[in-house]
């Protein structure tokens, strides 16, 4: 039994069996999300870490992660159909996949996360024009539907499925107007990276995210934009180079990768001057008059200094040197390290605006509190991974997603 | 992004004289019945309770025979420039109604818990049960307010149906229901009281007691300099405690006197 019929044309893939044992393993940590969605749903979100002081928790900060690192979609959208940068053909297919699992994985994480997710819709019917987290629910909707459409006629380009003529054409129609959908989703984007920072910096009276107004926007609105069009192409990167070590076939030339190393680096290093003046602000302006010290807004392991020095140092400056310098760039082990550290970065940031905000005590005689996920939140989000894992899987089996496959691996 | 400060004519407030309060917990026991607030499922961890208003110690951390406490019950402050209602996503929450109450639907709450995350005063509350009442306690609810279900988020309303109910007592009687006397409407938590330590009254009407006490020196507000303007006043003659009301630079001093 082969289902080699459906392979893109000119490529090797595993026998089935195998295939379907990787599934397999896929499948059982699935269960365990589905399972753990179960649990959330009947017995309320009790069974998570989260309590009145942590008010959001694992789900958003997985949430925003996601988010940040599937920004290669729109990115590198941008960057190839409308300012065609050549070289991302080659990625464009893998980036826009990611983006679309990022997106879906987070929507689905969020039906969990809202106290009443029947009523979710509630966030269209009666929208709050004042409320960040309006335009996140309208723009991340939105975009997720131009991803789905950026990702049909991946789907349709499935060797059977292109023989038939009319998907063929829709395919190739598509195509035609994909230029139109990578503006409208960059604009999107552009909006709910944006207002995902925008969320924590107007909460003006928590002295640990809030930041001041540039026009309408605090200015964690464009910190958010530009730490996430810093980690989403390294990230699509990682994920290419990852799936060449479990296949063991060669997917995109070297090159395409260091040209997102150095789409990555130079997007963290504007982001990062922009960071460090906003620290320097907020440690010198902000943080006193709200009547606090700098090492006031720190505590312990979980919320301490380290996490700040980890994010703008050796998450930061570090990695930016490294990805700026061809020479670091192009060697590969390098590149890898270089924008695994920029990854984490951002996700330390996430962790830090979301957890550090609500646990730091803006009452003198409250506490501090450390917030803890629990299986239930910790199972869901594995779970998002594992259906990042089999669409990835399936993607790569049947649909021709790296258009240098066949002539790297011609041996 | 609006942070508006709303004025009304009439802004119910309360002044709370910390000096008088002894941490009895009245008030808190008071809350939880007017306002159908059920029994904890487990009351082992008190960051699932219910509380709308919440006694605080407050110490002044010297060692005894100088050792000092205070009492500070936080109900929801209410507060003039809310940064709970402008990040609502469906306008659940709101403060648009004479009085200056921060109103909350809970019908409407999709329960995101973004209004948990605003709140600098933890006067927010999710609902992680349904509730359910012992048997036979489900009598004593009170029939003007709803009972909330789990996943939806509450908060103190000043008692909201009093204010109501007061009204409407007014229309009846023939009275201006904008031009309530002092003593038509308190919540139930300043009617339950022992020592007197809570004042409700409308903080612009000069007949009201509470008008004048929160002129005075001795008044301050939780966390003054994050300027949420909250309609409670706390008041102490001791300088520990209203400086222990904001967060306090070494080289600073405190505000009044
Ligand atoms: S105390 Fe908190 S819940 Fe009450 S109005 Fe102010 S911000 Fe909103
Ligand atoms: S929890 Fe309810 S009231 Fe609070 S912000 Fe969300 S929808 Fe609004």
């Amino acid at each position: 039994m082969s289902d080699k019929e459906l392979w893109p044309e000119g490529v090797q893939r595993c026998s089935l069996k195998l295939f379907i044992a990787w599934l397999a393993v896929i499948f059982a940590v699935l269960a365990w999300g589905v399972y753990a969605a179960y649990v959330v749903w009947s017995g309320g979100l009790i069974v998570t870490g989260m309590d009145n002081y942590f008010a959001f928790g694992l789900y958003i900060i997985f949430d925003l992660a996601v988010i940040a690192l599937g920004a290669g979609a729109f990115f590198s959208g941008l960057l190839y159909y409308l300012i065609r940068v050549e070289g991302l053909k080659n990625i464009i297919n893998l980036a826009v996949i990611i983006g679309f699992i990022c997106y879906s994985g987070a929507l689905l994480i969020l039906t969990l996360e809202v106290g009443q997710p029947l009523r979710a819709w509630f966030g269209f019917w009666h929208p709050n024009v004042h409320s960040m987290l309006t335009e996140v629910i309208f723009c991340i909707t939105v975009y997720m539907l131009v991803l789905t459409i950026e990702f049909i006629p991946i789907i349709l380009e499935n060797r059977k499925l292109n023989k038939i003529k009319f998907l063929h054409h829709m395919a190739h129609n598509f195509h035609v107007i994909m230029p139109l959908f990578a503006g409208v989703g960059a604009f999107l984007s552009f909006f709910h990276q944006g207002s995902l920072g925008g969320m924590y910096g107007v909460l003006f009276s928590r002295p640990y995210a809030f930041r001041e107004g540039f026009f309408i926007w605090p200015w964690t609105f464009f910190l958010f934009i530009l730490s996430a069009v810093a980690s989403g192409p390294g990230f699509t990167m990682l994920v290419a180079t990852l799936m060449e070590k479990m296949t063991g076939r060669k997917l995109v030339d070297f090159s395409v990768k260091a040209l997102m190393g150095k789409i990555s680096g130079t997007m963290l290093a504007i982001y990062l001057v922009f960071k460090y003046l906003d620290t320097w602000a907020w440690a010198t302006g902000i943080l006193p008059r709200s009547g606090l010290t700098f090492s006031e807004v720190f505590y312990g392991v979980a919320y301490g200094k380290w996490l700040l020095f980890s994010e703008l140092i050796v998450c930061g400056l570090f990695p930016a040197i490294l990805l700026l310098n061809a020479k670091t760039r192009n060697t590969p082990w390098i590149l890898y390290s270089a924008c695994t550290l920029v990854g984490i970065g951002v996700i330390i940031n996430r962790y830090v605006q979301t957890a550090q905000t609500l646990a730091h005590p803006v009452m003198p005689f409250d506490r501090w509190y450390v917030y803890m996920p629990t299986w239930a939140e910790w199972a869901p989000s594995l779970a998002i991974i594992a259906y990042g894992a089999l669409i990835l899987s399936l993607a790569y089996r049947y649909l021709p997603v790296f258009p240098q496959e066949r002539k790297l691996n011609q041996a | 992004m609006v942070l508006y400060l709303k004025e009304f004519k009439i802004k119910w407030g309360m002044v709370i004289d910390l000096d008088r309060c002894t941490g009895c917990g009245a008030c808190m026991v008071a809350c939880q019945a007017e306002n159908n607030i059920a029994p904890p499922v487990d009351a082992s961890n008190k960051r699932y309770s219910l509380t709308w208003l919440l006694v605080y110690q407050l110490s002044n951390k010297q060692p005894y025979p100088n050792h000092d406490v205070a009492y500070m019950p936080r109900p929801c402050l209410q507060c003039g420039k809310p940064n709970c209602v402008p990040v609502c996503p469906v306008i659940a929450t709101d403060k648009n109604q004479e009085g200056g109450i921060v109103s909350q639907v809970n019908a409407r709450c999709i329960g995101c818990r973004y209004c948990m995350a605003a709140c600098p005063y933890h006067a927010r509350y999710f609902n992680w049960h349904d509730p359910v009442w012992p048997e036979g306690m489900e009598k004593t609810l009170t029939p003007d307010v709803s009972t909330r279900p789990r996943g939806v988020v509450e908060k103190c309303l000043f008692c909201h149906h009093r204010y109501m109910a007061a009204r409407d007592k007014a229309r009846i009687e023939d009275r201006d229901p904008n031009a309530l006397a002092e003593g038509d409407y308190i919540p139930a938590c300043v009617e339950m009281c022992p020592t007197g330590a809570m004042v409700f009254g409308d903080l612009e009407n000069p007949e009201h007691k509470v008008h004048k006490l929160s002129k005075s020196p001795y008044a301050f507000r939780l966390l003054e300099r994050l300027n949420t303007k909250p309609q409670v006043y706390y008041y102490s003659k001791r300088e520990w405690v209203r400086k222990q009301g904001d967060n306090y630079l070494e080289h600073e001093t405190v505000g009044g006197v």
